[in-house]
């Protein structure tokens, strides 16, 4: 039998220190729903949608059940509806948010995610159309999310998306104002963007993956804090090994629950993505996993290498467990949705600076980070562009969640609620950008994205 | 299907009898119990096989958690493999 220990051990993880499946995502194909007529075509979506995602939200709950581990999220990603849309003669693509928001609803989802376009080299007609009908979408819908894919290692920098997507939170926190510019949390601007990806609000279901799939994204802060406080003072090998065998326990029980929803929907297995993402919950913050390992305050000299230490261990570790890994796999640093990040931001300690700092060596990027309501389109596009850049240089995912508060600033709080927290309003550097910006054009692609 | 059945709360009388007679009523088999005092807390662990219960998982699950409640103790029922997967290579 097993050890009472081990047991014993699961069942505080679970209890006391937040352990759980963050999410189930299914991933359908809609590139069998293009149809020259939008209404069709948003019929065709609708129907898909509930044809394989019906029983999702029930075989989660009774995997939840039976094996006593909450699964907070059940999601659904859908292929970037651009490529979709692509078909149907309309100019106005809100229709096809709505058309992902009813089905949503009609499954029981928390999120869908999808309302994206790949613009890395250049822009079809149908991803202007897309981009174009974004703020309104995330205005009129409850649980659409939205993507760009702005740049890549392989493609370099598409400017003019990254000016457009400016103007696109711009309006997007205008729209959505009376909730403290709440549209912005649902769209996020990627470079490396990746297919598989099960975490909102950046999920999509990339062209090359199969016609349904179900990725599973486990998470965990909780439990790395709770084992390196075991390892107080101890040299870095050591903290790094601790934070890899957690690693491995929590990703061997999110393939565990990836091959049970598989088995039980009748649909391939993808990936399992280990991210640790933390929730406003105390216990359940990557900060404080920061701060464990010697560091005051997060935000302090130190910060970038101790992420980079724990971004890394946690992959080594997962990478072992599951037979597939992938999404985004790391540690995540959203600030309004991290209990440390928030009390650091608000203290000054954790700059906007410095989060880019962290965001070299984090698992994605700037992220729920509340901007004064007055900042420029031009500013957040140049912020885009730095992330963008860091991006493509180092070959790896970065993407900009950033909320302008619409009539707020520096020393504000905005309040999104549940799992999205609180933000402090941080400041931005107050010199211009836009000439930078009005430049467009492309970024070309570094040496060495030339690899054949 | 085996599950694991964990018992964590205050000790008394009768504990170990209330949970074994509920499992016993719905055919239950218990194959190892383990059970200790830690820090006057009443820890029990249970590997039960399920095979010829005839109730669902989920409705065994509710009788458990109800007689908790009744006992003023927290017991819970969750599938074997959570447990291997997290502690056996």
């Amino acid at each position: 039998m097993l050890s009472r220990n081990d047991i014993l051990e699961t069942i505080r993880m679970i209890d006391q220190q937040h352990l759980d499946i963050r999410t189930i995502t299914m991933g359908i194909s809609l590139l069998s729903c293009a149809d020259s007529s939008a209404e069709r075509a948003c019929e065709k979506i609708y129907d898909k949608i509930g044809r394989y995602a019906e029983r999702l939200v029930a075989t989660g709950e009774e995997i939840e059940r039976e094996f006593g581990i909450p699964i907070v999220n059940k999601r659904v990603s859908v292929t970037p509806i651009a490529l979709v849309a692509a078909a149907s003669e309309t100019e106005d693509y809100v229709p096809f948010a709505k058309a992902f928001d009813r089905a949503a609803k009609n499954v029981g989802v928390n999120f869908i995610g999808g309302f994206s376009a790949l613009v890395q080299k250049g822009m079809t007609d149908a991803d202007q159309k897309l981009i174009a009908a974004i703020p309104e979408a995330l205005a009129c819908t409850d649980l659409v999310c939205s993507s760009v894919n702005v740049g890549s290692s392989k493609a370099g920098i598409n400017m003019d998306a990254v000016a457009l997507m400016g103007q696109t939170v711009k309006k997007t926190a205008a729209l959505t104002e009376k909730q403290g510019g709440f549209g912005c949390a649902k769209l996020v601007i990627f470079c490396n963007a990746v297919e598989d990806n099960p975490f909102m609000a950046g999920a999509f279901h990339g062209v090359g993956e199969p016609e349904k799939v179900i990725n599973v994204g486990v998470s965990g802060p909780g439990v790395v804090y709770h084992a390196l406080q075991s390892v107080k003072g101890q040299p870095f090998d050591v903290v790094a090994e601790t934070v890899k065998k957690t690693a491995f326990r929590i990703t061997r029980m999110g393939q565990l629950v990836a091959q049970e929803a598989s088995r039980r929907l009748d649909t391939p297995f993808g990936i399992v993505d280990l991210s640790l993402a933390p929730t406003p919950a105390v216990g359940d913050s990557v900060a404080r996993i920061l701060e464990e390992m010697g560091l005051e305050v997060c935000g302090t000299h130190g910060t970038t290498a101790a992420l980079a230490l724990l971004n890394d261990a946690v992959k080594k570790g997962g990478v072992m467990a599951s037979s597939s890994v992938g999404g985004l796999s790391g540690a995540f640093i959203p600030v309004s949705e991290d209990e440390g990040m928030i009390a650091a931001a608000s203290s000054g300690a954790l700059t906007l600076d410095k989060l880019e700092a962290m965001t070299c060596v984090c698992s994605v990027g700037l992220d729920m980070i509340a901007l004064p309501g007055d900042t420029s389109a031009e500013t957040i596009a140049a912020i885009i562009a730095d992330e963008a850049a860091i991006g493509m240089i180092n070959t790896k995912t970065t993407a900009v969640r950033v909320i302008p508060a619409p009539g707020c600033k520096v020393g504000d709080t905005v309040e999104f609620g549940g799992l999205l927290g609180s933000a402090p309003v941080q400041a931005v550097h107050p010199y211009s950008s836009a000439e930078f910006i009005a430049r467009g054009g492309r970024i070309p692609a570094p040496l060495h994205s030339l690899k054949n | 299907m085996k599950a694991i059945i964990t018992v964590l709360g205050k000790d008394q009388v009768g504990i170990i009898a209330g949970v074994s007679s509920l499992l016993a009523k719905w055919n239950v088999n218990v194959l190892d119990i383990s059970q200790t005092i830690l820090q006057e807390n009443f820890t029990m662990v249970m590997l039960a096989d399920l095979e010829n219960c005839s109730l669902s998982f989920t409705e065994l699950t509710e009788k458990l958690s109800a007689l908790g409640a009744e006992m003023d103790i927290a017991i819970r029922m969750q599938r074997e493999d959570i447990f291997n997967a997290m502690h056996k290579i």
